[in-house]
C-alpha cells in the first residue's frame, strides 16, 4: 500500500512538474488572432491583415484638453518633438509645417510627372489657352495674388492642382500653428506606431511613451514660462490600440476582482461545511492540477496560448471543484466500514466519471471550431476536467491523513431532502405537467423570437464602452480622418501593378465622388503615380519648339507676354528628359509617410489601399453596397471594397452558426455516451429532461429580458449541461440503487456544489465586461435550475419512502 | 498625411509672395480727425457692400477684374464673396480664415500665416475702428477731413514690407470707398466699394 501510495503521489508530482514546465515556457499571445479564423477566406485574410497591421490599426489619436489654447499649443509642439525622436512612432502629426520647403521643392520640380492634368491636349494651343486663362482668373483672388511669382514657370497651374488634389476635402482647423477641434476646445495630434495595432503589449508601451512625453512637455512648458498655465492641460487618447489595451486591462481587472471575491465566498462556504482548512486545501488540488494541465495541453496542441483561454478556462473547469466536494462529503461519511475512499471508489466514482465524460463530450464539440479561441477553450476544459477527475480519484484518497474528518453535513442534506420531498409530494403528478408547461412556454418564447434570437454582431462582445466609442468618433470627425472602416484594396504581385490598379480604381471612384455618394478617395498613386502613368505624362510634353509655337497662339489675346513664359518652356523641356520617380525619391519629404501608409507588402504580395471618406460630416458612413456594386460593374481586376464591420460581423456570424451546429453534435454525443453507459433510453431521457428544461428556461428568460444571445451564451448553455449532468447522474444513481441512507449526503454535496457554482457565475454577471456578463447570467440561473429540475424530475424516491 | 499637405500649400503661397524689393513709407503721426473717423467706424456694427476689384500685374497687359460682395459684422467677422470670374468665398472670423473654392474648404489660422495678415487686418481693423490694432502692424498717415478722408498704411515689419509697400484706404465718415494695395514689386490692386442699395 505504501509503495503504491508513493508511486501515485510521485507520478502525480512528476506530471504536475512537467506540465508546469510547459506552462512556464509556453508562448502566450494577447492579440486579436484568437478571434480570427484558422483557415480564412481571401477577403477574411485581407481583413485580418488590416486589423493586424493596416495603417488604421496603428493610429493613436491624441487630444489635449483643459488649460488655455496657448498652453495646449506649446505642449503639443513639445510633445510632438519628443515623440518624433522615438523610433516607436513612424509618424507624429500635429499640424506643424515641418517639411514644407522640401515638399514644395519636390512637388514643384516633378510637377509634370505628378499632375493628373498633364496630357497631350493640355499643351496644344487650345489646351494652353484654357489652362492659362484659368490661372489668370485665380490670380484675381487674394490667394492667387500670392501665386503670381509662379506664373512664368507654371502658367498652366500644375502646382496648384497637385496641392489641391493632395489636400483633401476636410482638414482640421489650425490654431497657434497646431491642429485643434472645430470648436477650438481640444488640441489634436495623431501618432502612427511602428508596431502593428494587434501587438497590444507594444501599443501599451507606446501609450506609456506618449504619457511620458506629455508630462515632460507640461513640466518644461511650466518651467520655461510662468505666464502659460500648462498644468491644467489634460491628455486623452483614443484609437484601436487604446481600445485593445483598455479592454485587456478591463477584462483582467474584472476577472481578477471577481475571481477574488467569488474565491473568498466559495472558500467561506466550503470552510463552513468542512470545518477543516486541510480539507479545503486538498479540495483545491484537483482544480489547480486541471488548470495547469489544461494550459499545458493547449500550449502543446496549438503551439501558443491565447489570453482568453487563460481568462475563461478556469471558469469552465470550475465543475472540478465539485468533484472534491462529492469526494469528501460522500466518502468520509459513507466510508465508516473501511479505509476512507473505498465506498467512494466503488459506488460514487463511476457516477462522477460518467458526469465528467458527459462534460468532456460537451466540450469536445468546441474542438473542431474554426474560431481558435473556442477550440483552445475546448481542449483546455477537456484536459482540465480529466486531470481534475484523475487527481480526485487516485491522488486525493492517498493524501488524506489518518483520522481525517470533516464537519457533519448530514443534517443539511436532510433539510434539503425534506424541502425536495415536500415539493414533490405536494406537486405529485403536477410536477410533470408543470415541467411540460414550462418547456412549451419556453419553446414558444424562443420560437416567437427566432429571427432575432442570436446577435450576429461582433461589437456586442466588445468591452469598449459606448462613451469611449463616441469620443473616438468625435476626435475622428475633428481630424477629418478617413472612415477607417471602408477601404478599397487593389492587390497584385508588384508595386507597379498595384499602383496602376489604384489609378484605375481611383478614376472609377471619382464618378462616385461627383455623385456625392462618397466624399473623397485617397490613393497611393496621388503621392507616386505608376511608372506607366509617369511615362505617359512625360511623353505628352511637347518639344520646346512646338510648345513655343502653341504658346504664341494661346496667349495671343490673353494679355500675357510670351517672353515672360520663357522659364515655362525651359522647365517643360527639362521635364521631357527627367528620370521617372520611384519610392526612393519621396524620401525626406512628408509624402513618404503618406505613401507608405497606403501600400502594404509581404514578400511578393502587394496591396494598395484606397480609404474612402464619407460624403459629408452629417453622413460619415459610406454606402458600401453601392460602392461594391459600382466596382463590380466597372470590372476592375483584383479590386475589392473591404467593409471591416461587415466582414467581422460575417466572420462572427459564421462562428456562431458553426458553434450552434457543433453544440448540437456535442449534445448527440452525450446522448450516445449515456445510452452506452446506462443501457436504458428511459433513464437517459429522464436524466436529460431536466437539463434540457433548464437550458430552455434560461434561454427563454434571457430573451424575455430583452437579451440577444451571443456565442458566450452558447458556451454558457454547454456549461449548464456539463455541470447539470453531474446532478442528474447522482439523482439517477441514487434512484437506481434505491438506497435511502445516502440520500442526505448526496443532497448535501449537490447543494454545496451548486451554491459554489451559482456564487462563482452569479458574480460574473455583475461585471462590466459583456462576455463575462453573458457567461454569468446564463450559467448561474441555469445551474440552479438544473439542480432543481433534476431533484424534481430525475430522482425517484425509494419505494420504502413512498409506502411510508 | 493629407492634412500636412495643406500647410505646404499655404507656405508655398506665402513663400512665393515673400520676395521682391524693399520699400518703406514715411508718415507723420495721426491727426485728431483720425480719432473721430475711427469712432464713427466703431459705431457701425454691420455692413454689406458690393465691390469691384482690379489687379494691375506687370506680367499682364490689362488688369484682371473681379466683383462680388463684402460683408462685415462687428467686431471681427469679415467675408469676401467673389462672384466673377471664379466663385470664391473668404471668411475671416477672429483668427480663423476659411477659403471656399469649388469643392474645397480650407481652414487656417491667421497667426500661422503672418504674410496674409496685413491684407485682411488693414480692412477689418479699419472697419472696426480699431486704431490700436492698425498701429500694431502699420504706420498710419491720415489726411483730409471726416467727410472725405484718406488713410495710408505702411507696414512696420520689415518682413511684411517685402510683400506690401502700402495700403491706401479712402472713405467718407463711416463708409469706405476705395482700398488700394501696392505691392513691393510694383503690382497693385484697387478695390472700389459701393453701398449695397446703390447697385
Amino acid at each position: 500500500m505504501n509503495a503504491r501510495r508513493a508511486w501515485i503521489i510521485s507520478s502525480w508530482l512528476a506530471g504536475l512538474a512537467a506540465a508546469l514546465w510547459v506552462v512556464v515556457h509556453a508562448h502566450y499571445i494577447t492579440d486579436l488572432s484568437a478571434f480570427l479564423p484558422a483557415k480564412p477566406t481571401h477577403l477574411q485574410k485581407l481583413m485580418v491583415d488590416q486589423l493586424r497591421d493596416g495603417p488604421a490599426s496603428r493610429l493613436l489619436l491624441i487630444a489635449l484638453e483643459g488649460g488655455d489654447a496657448d498652453a495646449r499649443a506649446q505642449v503639443s509642439l513639445d510633445m510632438a518633438h519628443r515623440l518624433r525622436n522615438d523610433a516607436a512612432f513612424s509618424s507624429v502629426e500635429n499640424g506643424e509645417v515641418l517639411t514644407a520647403a522640401r515638399d514644395r521643392d519636390f512637388l514643384f520640380a516633378h510637377r509634370y510627372l505628378l499632375s493628373d492634368a498633364v496630357e497631350a491636349r493640355r499643351f496644344s494651343a487650345a489646351g494652353l489657352k484654357e489652362a492659362i486663362e484659368e490661372t489668370i482668373d485665380s490670380l484675381a483672388s487674394p490667394a492667387g495674388l500670392l501665386l503670381k511669382s509662379l506664373v512664368p514657370r507654371d502658367p498652366t497651374g500644375e502646382m496648384l492642382r497637385i496641392i489641391d488634389r493632395l489636400s483633401g476635402t476636410r482638414s482640421p482647423r489650425t490654431q497657434n500653428g497646431v491642429w485643434v477641434s472645430a470648436d477650438g476646445a481640444r488640441t489634436l495630434l495623431v501618432a502612427q506606431t511602428a508596431a502593428p495595432g494587434s501587438d497590444t503589449d507594444a501599443q501599451e508601451r507606446d501609450m506609456g511613451a506618449i504619457r511620458n512625453a506629455f508630462s515632460a512637455a507640461v513640466k518644461s512648458s511650466a518651467a520655461s514660462s510662468s505666464s502659460v498655465n500648462s498644468s491644467a492641460v489634460q491628455l486623452k487618447m483614443s484609437g484601436p490600440g487604446v481600445f485593445a489595451v483598455a479592454a485587456r486591462a478591463k477584462i483582467k481587472r474584472a476577472a481578477m476582482r471577481l475571481s477574488l471575491v467569488s474565491g473568498i465566498l466559495v472558500v467561506a462556504v466550503l470552510l463552513a461545511v468542512y470545518r477543516s482548512p486541510l480539507a479545503l486545501g486538498l479540495g483545491l488540488l484537483p482544480v489547480a492540477t486541471g488548470a495547469v494541465a489544461g494550459v499545458a495541453a493547449v500550449a502543446l496542441g496549438f503551439g501558443a496560448v491565447h489570453g482568453i483561454t487563460l481568462g475563461f478556462g478556469i471558469t469552465l473547469i470550475g465543475e472540478s471543484v465539485d468533484y472534491s466536494i462529492y469526494f469528501f462529503i460522500q466518502s468520509l461519511h459513507g466510508g465508516v466500514d473501511g479505509p476512507p475512499g473505498d465506498a467512494w471508489r466503488r459506488r460514487l466514482w463511476p457516477t462522477v466519471r460518467l458526469g465528467m465524460l458527459t462534460s468532456v463530450c460537451g466540450f469536445a464539440s468546441l474542438l473542431p471550431s474554426g474560431f481558435p479561441g473556442l477550440a483552445q477553450l475546448g481542449l483546455y476544459s477537456i484536459t482540465g476536467l480529466i486531470a481534475a477527475a484523475m487527481v480526485t480519484r487516485f491522488v486525493l484518497p492517498e493524501l488524506l491523513p489518518p483520522g481525517f474528518r470533516i464537519g457533519d453535513v448530514a443534517p443539511l442534506g436532510l433539510r434539503i431532502g425534506r424541502v425536495r420531498d415536500s415539493l414533490r409530494s405536494r406537486g405529485g403528478l403536477g410536477i410533470g405537467y408543470a415541467a411540460c408547461a414550462v418547456a412549451i412556454v419556453a419553446m414558444l418564447v424562443l420560437y416567437r423570437h427566432h429571427d432575432t434570437l442570436w446577435n450576429r454582431e461582433l461589437s456586442r462582445l466588445s468591452p469598449v464602452s459606448p462613451q469611449d466609442l463616441r469620443y473616438d468618433a468625435m476626435l475622428r470627425s475633428d481630424l477629418g480622418a478617413a472612415n477607417v472602416l471602408d477601404v478599397v484594396i487593389v492587390e497584385g504581385a508588384g508595386l507597379e501593378e498595384v499602383l496602376r490598379g489604384a489609378e484605375r480604381a481611383q478614376a472609377a471612384l471619382e464618378t462616385l465622388v461627383d455623385e456625392k455618394i462618397i466624399g473623397d478617395v485617397d490613393s497611393p498613386s496621388r503621392y507616386l503615380p505608376s511608372l506607366a502613368t509617369q511615362q505617359a505624362r512625360r511623353g505628352a510634353l511637347p518639344d520646346a519648339r512646338t510648345l513655343r509655337d502653341n504658346l504664341k497662339i494661346a496667349v495671343a489675346d490673353l494679355g500675357l507676354d510670351l517672353e515672360q513664359l520663357a522659364p515655362f518652356v525651359e522647365d517643360v523641356d527639362a521635364a521631357r528628359h527627367a528620370a521617372l520617380l520611384t519610392p526612393d525619391d519621396l524620401r525626406g519629404t512628408s509624402l513618404a509617410a503618406g505613401f507608405g501608409a497606403l501600400i502594404l507588402h509581404q514578400s511578393d504580395h502587394w496591396s494598395a489601399l484606397l480609404p474612402l471618406h464619407g460624403a459629408d460630416v452629417a453622413m460619415p458612413d459610406v454606402d458600401v453596397a453601392r460602392v461594391a456594386a459600382y466596382l463590380a460593374a466597372a470590372k476592375l481586376p483584383n479590386t475589392e471594397i473591404l467593409d471591416l464591420k461587415l466582414q467581422t460581423d460575417a466572420l462572427y456570424a459564421g462562428y456562431l452558426q458553426e458553434a450552434i451546429r457543433l453544440s448540437l453534435c456535442g449534445f448527440l454525443l452525450i446522448v450516445v455516451l449515456l445510452l452506452a453507459a446506462l443501457r436504458s433510453p428511459l433513464r437517459v431521457a429522464r436524466l436529460l429532461a431536466p437539463l434540457g428544461l433548464a437550458v430552455l428556461t434560461v434561454a427563454a428568460a434571457l430573451v424575455l429580458a430583452g437579451q440577444q444571445l451571443t456565442i458566450l451564451h452558447l458556451v454558457g448553455m454547454l456549461l449548464i449541461v456539463a455541470v447539470g449532468s453531474n446532478y442528474a447522474l447522482f439523482f439517477d444513481g441514487e434512484a437506481a440503487a434505491q438506497r435511502a441512507e445516502n440520500s442526505a449526503l448526496t443532497m448535501a454535496s449537490l447543494g454545496i456544489a451548486n451554491v459554489s457554482t451559482v456564487i462563482g457565475f452569479g458574480l460574473l454577471s455583475f461585471s462590466q465586461v459583456p462576455v463575462l456578463v453573458a457567461l454569468g447570467a446564463t450559467v448561474a440561473p441555469g445551474a440552479f435550475l438544473a439542480l432543481l429540475f433534476s431533484a424534481l424530475l430525475t430522482w425517484r424516491a425509494p419505494r420504502t419512502t413512498l409506502n411510508a | 498625411m493629407k492634412l500636412r499637405v495643406l500647410g505646404v500649400c499655404f507656405s508655398l503661397l506665402t513663400g512665393a509672395a515673400a520676395h521682391g524689393a524693399t520699400a518703406s513709407g514715411t508718415a507723420p503721426g495721426a491727426a485728431d480727425a483720425l480719432d473721430e473717423v475711427m469712432h464713427s467706424l466703431a459705431e457701425r456694427r454691420h455692413g454689406q457692400v458690393s465691390f469691384v476689384e482690379q489687379q494691375f500685374l506687370h506680367m499682364l497687359k490689362r488688369p484682371v477684374e473681379s466683383y462680388g460682395e463684402l460683408i462685415y459684422d462687428a467686431p471681427n467677422h469679415l467675408e469676401k464673396r467673389t462672384i466673377e470670374p471664379r466663385a470664391e468665398t473668404l471668411v475671416v472670423d477672429g483668427e480663423v480664415l476659411t477659403i471656399q473654392r469649388g469643392r474645397r474648404n480650407h481652414v487656417l489660422d491667421l497667426k500661422a500665416y503672418p504674410q496674409i495678415l496685413p491684407f485682411i487686418e488693414s480692412i477689418r481693423a479699419t472697419l472696426a475702428g480699431d486704431r490700436a490694432a492698425l498701429e500694431r502692424l502699420f504706420r498710419l498717415e491720415f489726411t483730409g477731413s471726416e467727410m472725405r478722408w484718406t488713410l495710408l498704411l505702411t507696414p512696420l515689419d520689415a518682413q511684411l514690407a517685402k510683400t506690401v509697400a502700402s495700403i491706401r484706404i479712402d472713405g467718407s465718415r463711416d463708409e469706405l470707398s476705395k482700398v488700394e494695395i501696392r505691392q513691393s514689386d510694383g503690382d497693385r490692386s484697387l478695390m472700389t466699394l459701393r453701398a449695397h442699395s446703390g447697385r
